[in-house]
């Protein structure tokens, strides 16, 4: 489903992503993590084309994210994308942030829409909450609609950037839990995050990241249970083992 | 010296006339002027160099200009080049668009980056095109912030109007001369338009207050 062949890339002369190749497919979820400032958030943005590449290939249900003849606002209308700070439109209601891009890109009606925006935030907890700006509503919250707003679109995948990052302790479970319920549907999924919780429970597999390199790509049990490489085995009883 | 403020009462059609026009085209101007702008900002950051250039060079030249040389030009100038007269009020509303146009779009482009990039990444993620996120997500919250900026803009254009004497368009400013020289009562009326403009203006400059402290919170 997403296939990423030998992508680099670089912001001016810092080389931010070296070589990076893996392989999601239909169904499956892959967590990817690593130091911060490793390229994970960056790589992720790489796959919908927020982020342009300059070497290799990136291909989403076979079309190239790079390629010059790819209509990407068509491409990215098919893959759903939730931000580490939620990123909704303060000047809207929960309703209109979940319709918009259903009005807009897809053509559908307004009707149509407010129903699918219920029916999806019934969902995910918030049908009280269908009037209000997001400026009213908690991170947890914030964050839940931003999920319903991307399933909206009816993707074949969702990309996660740090979806739990900037959350306080307490709401960050209500989150996992939607994206538990997301996974276990067959939902595609690519999740940049630090909770290793989720990843253990969820991912078939774990990608983990260090200065721009894919150093290590493996099913979860077996990264958790004996990652191969020195730096993956720092990062885990880094994270694994808090005071 | 006697005061005789009866001479404003006669003269009231006459200079609320006046006052009409100066409403105006503040009215036009800022409007037309914004529209302009826009596209000024948004040329300006579109991350093309010679729209950008383009736009830059638009803007220092109508800031590095006098606004009443810009009025003159389309009063004096255009006619030759086009062959016929423009009018006084025509040529008085184009030259103020496009000179407001570079202020306010130096204004403009401030509001659009004072939004934040995520906001433009959640758009394109969802499909919207450069087109669509511009108009659905960036400029409404741009606007909402750069309110009180641009009528505080707003207010100096409708001070500015009063230039239009030049032309000889009977805007608020020239009513009143014309009055004052007519009837001798040369203290009494400028003492009155000064309480008009000081009026309309502070109660402009309490309003964009009030919608700042509302911002604010």
């Amino acid at each position: 489903m997403i296939e990423l062949r030998n992508v680099d890339k670089w912001f001016d002369d810092f080389h931010v992503l070296k070589n990076c190749s893996t392989n999601i497919a239909q169904g499956e979820v892959v967590v990817v993590c690593g130091p911060s400032g490793s390229g994970k958030s960056t790589l992720i943005k790489c796959v919908n084309g927020l982020e342009p590449f300059q070497k290799g290939e990136i291909t989403v249900d076979g079309v190239s994210v790079g390629g010059k003849s790819t209509k990407l606002p068509k491409l990215r209308s098919r893959i759903g994308m939730v931000f580490q700070n939620f990123e909704l439109y303060p000047h809207m209601t929960v309703t209109d942030n979940i319709c918009l891009a259903q009005e807009k890109v897809l053509g559908r009606g307004r009707q149509e829409s407010e129903e699918k925006a219920m029916t999806l935030l019934t969902r995910v907890g918030l049908s009280d909450q269908a009037a209000k700006h997001p400026g009213q509503l908690s991170g947890g919250q914030q964050q839940r609609v931003a999920i319903a707003r991307a399933l909206a679109l009816d993707p074949i995948a969702m990309l996660f950037d740090e979806p739990t990052s900037a959350l306080d302790p307490e709401m960050i479970n209500e989150v996992l839990e939607v994206m538990v319920e997301l996974a276990e549907e067959g939902m595609t999924m690519m999740v940049v995050t630090h909770e290793m919780g989720f990843a253990r429970k969820v991912a078939n597999r774990v990608v983990f990241m260090d200065y721009g390199e894919i150093v290590e790509d493996a099913e979860t049990e077996e990264f958790f249970g004996s990652p191969r490489s020195d730096r993956a085995q720092q990062f885990l009883s880094k994270i694994l083992h808090h005071i | 010296m006697t005061f005789d403020f009866g001479v404003i009462v006669d003269a009231l059609p006459f200079l609320i006339q006046g006052l009409g026009l100066s409403f105006l085209l503040t009215i036009l101007a800022a409007s037309g002027g914004i529209v302009l702008a826009v596209v000024l900002a948004l040329m300006r950051l579109s991350g093309y160099r010679s729209l950008s250039l383009i736009s830059a060079a638009y803007v220092n030249f109508f800031r590095s200009m006098p606004l009443i040389l810009v009025i003159f030009w389309f009063f004096f100038l255009v006619p030759l080049i086009i062959g016929r007269p423009v009018g006084g009020f025509y040529s008085a509303l184009i030259a103020f668009t496009l000179f407001e146009a570079a202020y306010y779009s130096e204004i403009i482009r401030a509001g659009i980056q004072s939004v934040s990039r995520g906001q433009i990444a959640a758009g394109y993620a969802t499909g919207l095109t450069y087109a669509q996120t511009m108009r659905f997500i960036v400029l409404p919250q741009a606007f909402r912030n750069m309110t009180p900026v641009l009528l505080t803009q707003g207010i100096v254009l409708f001070q500015d109007t009063s230039l239009v004497y030049v032309v000889a368009l009977r805007d608020f400013m020239t009513a009143t001369t014309i009055v004052a020289r007519n009837e001798g009562r040369l203290i009494e009326m400028y003492v009155f338009a000064a309480a008009v403009y000081f009026v309309i203006c502070f109660a402009g400059s309490l309003y964009v207050r009030r919608l700042q402290r509302k911002h604010g919170r």
